[in-house]
Parts: structure tokens; sequence; C-alpha cells
């Protein structure tokens, strides 16, 4: 017997979030426009409402998940009672319904922290970027109510217990991946909104693109996070030890990220020299695009994918949609209203900013490269002209190469001059760093590895070339000041986030580049008391067991591992599980983390007679891809925390002094 | 308005032609697309049938100029005692030919199953080692894959065949292939 009227608060509070994102949606607006403060005031309070609203609605249906009330629909098909409550937690977002309103409510988050945090800016910005994100909002959550209501009920006939939640997503990388991933797409919203706002008012300056780019950053570094979580996941959970599959999915989650990456260099330009406003302005409307447009390949069910949660037809219409009106709204207003003349800023080719204009063009090949490849099926079969599907082959033979140039472009970048550098200046910073990676790169997989790999070697001489010259630049500014210590407390945060994220770039090109060349894998079969070698460990099997958990039973092997000659050895438990609500069975893998080597074994078929099927492998530096996207991710974060951007914008608000009226005041 | 301004309408042209096509995709069945085996060619095997031990079948079964429904089945699978009405149905009232797969069973309880459920097969591949069904990247029964006169396989479906697959699904890929 729960409380009862649980999922009708949630639905009415939904309904209410709604009509608050309506009104901060219209209001703010029309008030920039005809100058009315009182109408542009609405904005702050109708953001904090939201969140509220919407933040009740999701805890009703948290409610709901955890005391089992299975009269609810969403909960019936994605819960069990005898799920635990940490994934009937997660499995709120572990369906169609729940992640959407997530979706819903971290925009309502963004929202409000945009509000929060925009104290010093004049009060039409204020007003002009909330209305834009109360009308994306507003979207979204009559997107909710219209489409996908999680709180439908199953009435009269309650079902006795629920369906279970998908065991694949019984799992703790499942319980970070998607609100990571959302809080990256739904943070590029508000890069977007000061984009539209700009455009709208006319207002596109340096202290325009300060405003914008911490927003940019942690956005990014949230989507980062995602992705990098995504990939770990795929990795552990689905059993065949991959971590990149070039899924539609994960390349919807690439897209904004690749595009986003551009948007944060070419912000910087814009900061520092005033240049590229038009081209900034367009790839903060491209990102939060793509950040649609992910979403809605994922929620319409267009493209086959572990991902595709529910493929009804009515919800693809709407989010295409959704994803018209504003994306083809907002490239209309910048059609219209972008910046008349960029007033030209001179630099020549040898220049920081040439060099970041390369970078985005690589940046923005690399995000059609991939959005080709995802959507091409779809055009192909809409044109008739036959079923294909594009695979990892595609997407390597275009995205390594284009990595590669992008690494190059990288290693000059930081220590470039803005406006112009001299040639001489570059070479003597660089011939050391350009000597070390060639010389480093092509030696080092011949001391360390069994055999030489062209690839591997490319792929070091990269990483080192991009790593080599900031170490350069490092030395450099810190070799006037009076000690190494002080000349390192001087360097600003907003560097250090520099330095971060690029060698986290490092860091993943070396794990991309060894794991994919130097793994092994073997398929064995395996009864107690047989022991196989791989990579120089002897894996022996001592046993076989069965094991009962709450929500599923298990085969689980026990498996000893020695390295080499060495006495120590330890255990590994592979299991295969069978659930037992959904009667799915799934491989748990035993995984061995290591910072050089990933041991893995994953348990395959019974084959009768006492003797499995196990896949063991072998995956030497698996842990640098995760390890290079959290160093990116802390990169950003680092970046936001620079001081710069905690200084008070100079620009006075000349109608907030006239009515005595201050922002903060109008918000309290 | 002049050139720069059209230059700037560029963007939004390509957005709206993008998402025509999006529009259309909507309407499309992504799961056509399912299976890597799609458009391939049937895998070779060498298997006894389930009635007779003695008698050997191989990829000549599927290349006989018919088309015909593989259906992946074990005793042990209760959603495939739930698909036997479907399967019974498409054999006898639509005439299509179906081959079953009986998958890691033993002759006795699979044969049972016939007995008990109905026998819509003209012949069932013997497949007790997971041999064939390894091949066909099998992960769980009941599946179902509908194969061309020459072999090629055309179609696939994960899952029980419910009433309203056969109508909205199988029938319509049996009549494009056929």
């Amino acid at each position: 017997m729960q409380i009862l009227m649980i999922p009708e608060i949630g639905h009415y509070a939904l309904v209410i979030a709604m009509l608050m994102a309506a009104v901060q949606g219209v209001l703010p607006l029309a008030g920039a426009a005809t100058r009315r403060p009182l109408w542009m005031a609405y904005a702050r309070p109708m953001a904090a409402g939201q969140l509220l609203f919407v933040a009740i609605a999701y805890a009703c249906l948290t409610a709901s998940y955890m005391l089992d009330d299975f009269s609810v629909a969403n909960v019936a098909n994605n819960s069990n009672s005898m799920l635990p409550w940490y994934y009937k937690f997660s499995a709120v977002w572990g369906n169609h319904e729940g992640s959407v309103l997530l979706w819903s409510l971290m925009l309502a988050a963004w929202g409000y922290f945009a509000a929060r945090f925009s104290r010093e800016l004049p009060r039409d910005v204020v007003a002009r970027v909330l209305g834009v994100l109360g009308l994306v909002g507003m979207g979204f959550l009559a997107f909710v109510l219209v489409t996908s209501n999680p709180f439908e009920r199953l009435l009269p006939n309650v079902p006795g217990d629920g369906a279970d939640l998908n065991p694949l997503l019984q799992d703790v990388g499942l319980i970070m991946h998607p609100p990571m991933l959302y809080m990256g797409y739904v943070g590029f919203s508000v890069v977007f909104a000061f984009a539209i706002a700009a455009l709208l008012g006319g207002r596109l300056d340096a202290a325009w693109a300060r405003w914008a780019r911490p927003w940019t950053n942690l956005a990014w570094a949230f989507l980062t996070v995602g992705i990098a979580l995504g990939s770990w996941w795929a990795y552990y959970e689905l059993g065949w030890g991959g971590w990149w599959f070039w899924d539609p999915v994960e390349n919807a989650s690439l897209l904004p990220w690749l595009s986003g990456t551009a948007l944060m260099h070419s912000l910087a330009v814009t900061e520092k020299r005033g240049a590229f406003k038009s081209w900034t302005l367009l790839l903060a409307i491209f990102t939060f695009s793509l950040s649609l447009l992910g979403t809605f390949l994922v929620r319409s069910g267009v493209l086959t994918s572990v991902h595709a949660f529910a493929n009804d037809p009515s919800r693809g219409q709407f989010i295409l949609m959704l994803l018209g009106i504003t994306v083809g709204l907002s490239l209309l207003v910048f059609a219209l209203r972008a910046p008349r003349v960029g007033h030209r800023v001179g630099f020549t080719w040898l220049s920081r900013d040439a060099l970041l204009l390369i970078n985005n063009i690589l940046l923005v090949i690399m995000t059609i490269t991939v959005l080709m490849g995802t959507v091409y099926p779809l055009l192909l079969d809409a044109l008739d002209l036959g079923k294909i599907s594009v695979g990892p082959p595609y997407f390597n033979a275009l995205f390594v190469p284009l990595t590669l140039v992008l690494a190059l472009f990288m290693g000059l970048g930081p220590v470039a001059r803005w406006k112009q550098t001299p040639i001489r200046l570059l070479v003597r910073r660089l011939w050391m760093a350009a000597l070390g990676a060639v010389v480093l790169g092509v030696t080092l997989p011949l001391l360390f590895a069994e055999h030489w790999s062209p690839a591997v070697a490319l792929g070091l001489v990269a990483a080192l070339w991009i790593v080599l010259p900031m170490l350069r630049d490092l030395f450099d500014k810190t070799r006037n000041a009076s000690s190494l210590g002080a000349g390192l407390k001087k360097l600003s945060l907003a560097y250090w986030g520099m330095q971060l994220g690029h060698l986290g770039v490092a860091v993943t090109i070396v794990g991309v580049a060894v794991v994919s060349n130097y793994s092994i894998e073997q398929n064995v079969r395996m009864a107690p008391g047989d022991s196989v070698e791989v990579a120089g460990y002897t894996f022996t099997m001592n046993g076989l067991s069965n094991r009962r958990a709450a929500n599923f039973l298990a085969d689980r092997a026990n498996i000893s591992v020695q390295h080499g000659d060495s006495r120590r050895s330890f255990e590994m438990n592979p299991e295969k599980r069978l659930y037992l609500a959904t009667r799915m069975p799934l491989s748990q893998v035993a995984l061995r983390p290591g910072l050089l080597r990933d041991l893995y074994v994953a348990m395959g078929e019974d084959l009768g007679d006492g003797s499995w099927a196990l896949r063991v492998q072998y995956k030497p530096f698996v842990r640098w891809l995760w390890l290079g996207g959290l160093l990116m991710a802390f990169g950003g974060v680092l970046a936001v925390a620079d001081k710069r951007y905690r200084r008070l914008a100079t620009a006075p608000d000349p109608e907030a002094r006239a009515t005595g009226v201050s922002g903060r005041e109008a918000s309290a | 308005m002049n050139h720069r301004r059209l230059l700037l309408l560029l963007p939004l042209a390509g957005f709206l032609a993008l998402a025509v096509f999006l529009y259309q995709g909507l309407s499309l069945n992504p799961f056509h697309r399912e299976s890597a085996l799609m458009a391939r060619e049937f895998p070779e095997f060498d298997l006894a049938t389930l009635k007779a031990p003695e008698r050997r079948v191989d990829r000549e079964l599927l290349t006989g100029g018919e088309l015909t429904l593989v259906n992946v089945w074990g005793e042990w699978c209760p959603e495939c005692k739930r698909e036997m009405p479907q399967l019974l149905d498409l054999a006898e009232r639509h005439g299509i030919r179906l081959v079953g797969i009986s998958w890691k069973d033993t002759r006795e309880k699979a044969l049972g199953f016939l007995e008990e459920f109905g026998d819509p097969f003209e012949v069932n591949i013997f497949d007790p080692d997971n041999e064939l069904a390894f091949e066909l990247g099998v992960y769980g029964a009941p599946e179902t894959f509908l194969v061309d006169g020459d072999g090629v396989i055309r179609y696939h479906h994960t899952g029980y065949i419910a009433p309203n697959d056969m109508t909205e699904t199988i029938l319509p890929e049996v009549e494009k292939w056929r």
C-alpha cells in the first residue's frame, strides 16, 4: 500500500514546470526587445521555479521506483521488487521516459545556475540568455508531457511485480554514464543561449566570450567524462573487450564533443583577439544542435543500437520538430543577424590565431566525417538506394589520419604567439621536441615490446610531439623566475588547464595506439585443472561453482593467474549470469586492471563435459584511454576556476542604475 | 540582401536538407539492418537431422530455390513454446517452408517438444553443441532467419514471433523476398 498520490503530484509538478518555462521563455525575451525591466525581471525567478518543480517531478518518479509502485507503467516495465535499491534509483533514467525527464531536470539546473552566476551581466543579456533556455526547457517538458509521460498508470490491473531492468544496465558504470553525458549535452545549451542572446542583442565582444567560456568548458568536461565512462562501461560490461564501436549512439556523443572542442578554441581567439566572431557563434549553435541531434538519433529509434529504448514514431516526430524549430530558428537568426562586417584582425599564417583556425577546420572536418558515417545509411535508405551499415573501417580510415594531423598542429599551437611568430623562434623552441619525439617514439616500442609496430611508433611520436613542446614552454615560462616553484605559481589556472587537456589527448593517443596493436586474445576451452598461457601469464582453472544472488543465478569459474615464474598468484572469477525476471543471460567479466595492462577473462558457453569456453585477453595500456579522458576533463574544470572569470564585468547596466534596481535585488 | 547574407544562409539550408532525411528515416524500420549476416550467405554446416540421426544435411538444404524460415529453438526455452502456434500458422496457412535448428537439446526432449506443441518444420537440424548456431551468431532462442532461395540471409528476427510480428514483419518480408 503506497502513498497513492505520488505519481499525480509528479505529473502536476511537471505541468507547472512547463508553464514556468513558457513564462521564462516569452516574457524576458519580449522585455529585452521592448526594454521593459519588469518583464525582464521574470527570468531569474522563473528559472528557479522551473528547477524546483522539475526536481519535484523527478523526486516523485524516483519515489515510485523506490516504493515498487508497479501501478506506474514506467516502473512496472523497468524495475522489479528484487532489484537492489541503488539499481531502482538508477533505473529511473535507464528508460526513455525517465531519461528525458533527467534531461529536463539538468536543463533546468543549468538554467538556474546560469541565473545564479550572472550577477555581473547586463540585465538584457541575462534576460535573453534565460529566455532562450526557457524556450528550450519548455520544448522538452512538452515532449515529456505529450509523448513520454513517465507517470502513466496501469490501472486497475496492477501487475504483481515489474519486468526488471535490462541486466546490461544493472551496473555501476551505468549509474554514472548517462547523467554525465546529459550534463554535457545539456550544458552546451548555455553557450547556445549566450550565442543567440548575442545575435539578438548585437553585443559580441571580448566580455561576451569571457562569459561564455567557463560554461562551455564545464559542459565539455562533463561530456568528456560521460564519453569516457561509456567507453569504460562497454569495455567491461559488453564482454568482448572492445572500448569503442563507432556505434551510432557513441558517435552521437562524439559529435558535440568534437564541435565543442572546436568551440572552446575558437572562443579563446574571440576573447583574446576579437576574431572569428561569426564562426564562434556558428560553432555554438552547431554544438548544441548536435547535442539535440544525438538525442533525436537515440530517442527516435531511427538508428539501431543497444541504446535505442523505444521505437515510437510519434516521439521521433516530436523530437525532430523540436530539433527543427530550435536549429532552424537559430540558424535563421544567425543568417539575419551575424556581425555585419567582422573587422579585420591581422595575423600571419604562422601565428597562434592561424594555428587555432587550422585546429578548428580539422575538428569540423572530423565532426562532418563522423556525422556522415552516422547518417549515411539513413540517407541511402531514405533515397531507396539500399541498406548498408558504415562500420569501423570507414571511421578508422578517416579519423586516425585526421587525429595525427591535428596532433601535428597541437604541438605547434601552444608555443606559437598571437598575431605572428617568427619562424626562427618556432624552430629554436621546437627542434629538440621534434627530435625527441621521433627518437623516443620509434625506439620505445623496440625496447619494450616483442615486435615493432609502425602504428604504435606513429602514435607515440604524435603523443610525444604534443607533450614535449609543452614541457619546453613550461621551461621557457619559468626560467626567469627566482625559483622553479615561484615560476610555476605565477602560471594561470587557465594555462594549466590547457596543458592538462592537451596532455590528456596525448595519453589517450598512446592508449589507443598500444591497445589496438599489442592486445592479445585467445578463445580457449577449459575444464577444472586446465591451464593456458597468454602474454606471459598462466591462467589455471581451479574449479566451477554456482552462485545465487537476489535477481540472478550464476555459473562462476575460479581461475588463478601467475605472471611468468613468479610465486605469487591472484584469482579471477568470471561469471555467466542468468537474470531471473527476463531470462536473459549475461557474461560478467573478471578484470585485473593495471596502469600498464589489463587482464580480462570472460565466460562463453558451457560446453558440457564440465568444460567451458573462455575468452582470455591481455590489454596493454587500455587504462590510458580513460585516464586521458579524465585528464582532459580535469583540464577543462581547472580552466573554469581561473580567476579572470570571477572578475566583475566592467560594463555597467545603465537601466539598472536609473531605476535603482540592481540585478541582485531584482532576483531576490 | 547582399551576397554575404546569402552565404550565411548556407548552414540553414544544409540543416533543412538533413532534417528532411531524418524525417524520412522515421518511417523506416531500423531493425532490418540488425544482423551482421544480413545479405550474406547462410554459413556452411554438416549436421544430422533431429528425427533421423543417420541422415546428414548441409547448406544445400537451403539453396534449392525455395524461400525458407530457419527457426532456432530448444525444449528448454519457454518463449519457443509461445511461438509455436504462429510457426504452425505460417507453415500450414501461408505455406511457408520452415526448417528448425534444435539447439542445445537432447534428441529425446526435442522430440517430446514437437510431440506436445506440434511440428511445423519440414526438417530439423540437430545442433546440440552450438556449432551452427554459433556460426549464425545466435545468442538466445528463439531467433529466426529468413533465407532466400539462393541461401542468402534476408531478414533476422530476434526473440519470439508474436502474433502481430507475423502480420507486421514476417509476412511482408516473406512477400518481399519470395
